[in-house]
């Protein structure tokens, strides 16, 4: 773990305390408690409709919570505008909006933050400075010039969170980085993830996949319509459990029943599932075994 | 994939790149395909049209070409910001009726008239602009009802006002003199007439060129072209820039305005219609993509002087112009073609 700044208060850079979020009389989220520190990744985890986006709208400005309290290294806060949370630092990097694919690399790098040189843009530094700072988290790209839309998905991803890195952000929000991706690419944001952490920031990383969570998380937070469904640090799960929970032991026994009543081959898919349950060790209990 | 993990540090130049030729450099520019069209088009009326191949015929053609392609440059930094203006066409003889009308009417010096235009220009180009961000309504049918509503204004303002289809001749109002000379005057050298048109023609696309490639701002028109959304995330003011572009568009129907009310001393109310697709199609044939993103403000320039070389190259072949607009038709189309197929070639290589 590095020593920076906000060690000398020992407040972590992210801390939501029972927070929750309602629209109208509809309760979004509830309950939920989450930190982030400096170096750390905390994995967020749920299936569609489980609050995640909820969650990160929260922590990134597009939204207020409701109930409970938002700490940003200490001191509460309450963002109006995605713009406030990025000069607190606070970065999110979603899947679709990151770059614009027509335009080379390195003016998508700086689109919004352009090096100026008088009127005009010094175009050979911000070359440069793209090049390096790609080159830094281990993204040896051939040609800054090239459309970022000829890079691949991952790539892009690394390019658009390099970006943040670059201009000071210091917890980044990763929303599904890897879910349209395929296992290489994948890797390769997951490595890049791993890079921001040992560069000192606080990651909150969007996933439904305990695969790709498990190797790089420090705590992960585990969603289920709107509510904490288990909290743990790395030391306190298993990736077995962590899957088991996600997919929801009751679910997956019910499923088996449903196929096995159909008959015939859905009743062999119906075994095959029945097999994996028992392998994960999952039972309805098993989520509670923590906190 | 583009990545190496035993990367040492980076070299000046990547050795993983083959230096490019400079043929193969501008292979990859999106003004080539008009480039190469322009060529064929030229040669084309060059061996079919005597006439053709006289310096004098060269600066009609030169003319023509600047009056489409000053209003094609701004449409063209549009059409790269994402957009489609319908209105420009009408909007240039706005511009001039109201130069015209107001310096007749009130009994004013003519640059008085000029600057009133120049603001009204500038409004409808706002309009177009806020009506499009604020509404989310497609650009195509804001203008589209602009483009009408003007035509209407344009006659039915001109027929209350000077009770004829016309504006009186204002040739005799002081500083129509000076206006005159700074947006139509002709210099003869070497016994062929140059029109001023086509020196601001050429500054209107060298500045436009400049914006684009070498400001903050023309980064910013290709991104809100190429996905507003993400240009919002980073910080990119897109409604700004957005109506900032029709503004452009404003600025240089203004001044296509100015210019025929200089040159012919009276507006006819009705002029104008149709222009817009003549601006629209020098753009896309100077390689500007259709949903944005981009394209040249030089391919703009390449795509009025084909546009120009057709228009004059018909009456020069002799043909009977009744033939003129399928002759034009075909002959974009045909350009089109050969830019797109170019184009995809040009991409392939890269």
């Amino acid at each position: 773990m590095t020593t920076t700044a906000d060690t000398k208060t020992g407040a972590p850079l992210v801390r939501l305390t029972d927070a929750a979020k309602h629209y109208g009389n509809i309760i979004a989220l509830s309950g939920i408690t989450l930190e982030v520190g400096v170096g750390e990744v905390t994995c967020v985890l749920g299936d569609n409709g489980a609050g995640k986006s909820t969650l990160i709208k929260i922590i990134a400005g597009l939204h207020q919570h409701t109930e409970g309290t938002y700490e940003v290294e200490g001191e509460p806060v309450r963002f109006n505008s995605p713009r406030e949370a990025l000069d607190h630092g606070i970065a999110t990097v979603y899947q679709d909006l990151a770059v614009v694919p027509l335009m080379p690399v390195w003016r998508n790098f700086f689109l919004g933050n352009e090096i100026r040189k008088g009127p005009s843009l010094d175009i050979s530094a911000m070359r440069r400075m793209t090049k390096k700072e790609l080159l830094d988290m281990g993204i040896d790209l051939r040609d800054v010039d090239q459309p970022i839309g000829t890079l691949s998905g991952g790539e892009r991803q690394c390019v658009a969170i390099s970006r943040a890195v670059h201009f000071g952000a210091k917890v980044l929000i990763l929303d599904e980085p890897t879910a349209a991706l395929g296992v290489k690419q994948s890797g390769v944001v997951l490595k890049y993830i791993i890079n921001a952490r040992e560069r000192g920031l606080g990651v909150i990383f969007i996933t439904h996949n305990p695969h790709h969570a498990y190797p790089v998380g420090d705590r992960f937070l585990l969603l289920k319509r709107g509510k904490n469904i288990g909290y743990f640090r790395k030391n306190e799960v298993t990736r077995d459990e962590l899957t088991a929970l996600m997919a929801g032991g009751a679910e997956l026994e019910e499923l088996s029943h449903e196929l096995e009543s159909a008959g015939g081959a859905a009743a062999e898919a119906a075994h095959v599932l029945g097999e994996e349950v028992h392998e994960l060790g999952i039972t309805p209990q098993a989520g509670g075994s923590s906190q | 994939m583009s990545q190496t993990v035993d990367a040492p540090a980076p070299p000046a130049r990547d050795e993983r790149i083959r230096q490019k030729t400079p043929l193969q450099r501008l292979m990859a520019r999106p003004e080539v395909g008009a480039l190469a069209g322009a060529i064929v088009i030229f040669a084309f009326f060059f061996i079919v049209a005597e006439p053709f191949r006289d310096a004098s015929s060269l600066a009609s053609v030169l003319y023509v070409s600047s009056t489409y392609g000053i209003p094609a440059v701004a449409v063209a930094l549009l059409m790269i910001g994402g957009e489609f203006d319908l209105s420009v066409g009408v909007a240039v003889t706005s511009s001039a009726l109201v130069a015209s009308m107001f310096s007749y009417e009130f009994s004013v010096n003519m640059w008085l008239g000029v600057l009133v235009a120049l603001v009204v220009s500038l409004a409808i180009g706002f309009a177009n602009g806020w009506l499009v961000v604020k509404t989310g309504i497609p650009s195509f049918l804001v203008t589209l009802g602009t483009f009408f509503m003007l035509t209407g204004l344009n006659l039915g303002m001109t027929k209350v006002i000077t009770g004829n289809v016309a504006t009186n001749d204002v040739s005799n109002i002081d500083g129509f003199a000076s206006a005159k000379k700074v947006f139509a005057s002709v210099w003869t050298i070497g016994g062929v007439g140059i029109r001023i048109t086509l020196l601001w023609w050429i500054v209107f696309i060298l500045v436009a060129t400049w914006i684009l490639l070498r400001t903050h701002v023309g980064n910013w028109i290709f991104a809100v072209g190429g996905s507003a959304q993400s240009s919002r995330a980073v910080g990119v003011p897109v409604n700004r820039v957005k109506i900032g572009l029709f503004m452009a568009v404003g600025f240089t129907a203004w001044f296509m305005g100015m210019h025929i009310l200089f040159a012919f001393n009276t507006v006819q109310s009705g002029l104008g219609v149709g222009n817009e697709f003549y601006y629209i199609i020098a753009a896309v044939v100077g390689g500007c993509l259709l949903t944005g993103g981009y394209g040249s403000a030089i391919g703009a320039g390449i795509g009025a002087f084909i546009f120009g070389m057709t228009n004059q190259g018909i009456v020069y072949a002799g043909w009977n112009p009744d033939w003129f607009k399928f002759f034009v038709g075909a002959l974009l189309l045909g350009a089109i073609l050969l830019n797109t197929y170019i184009r995809r070639r040009a991409e392939a290589s890269r």
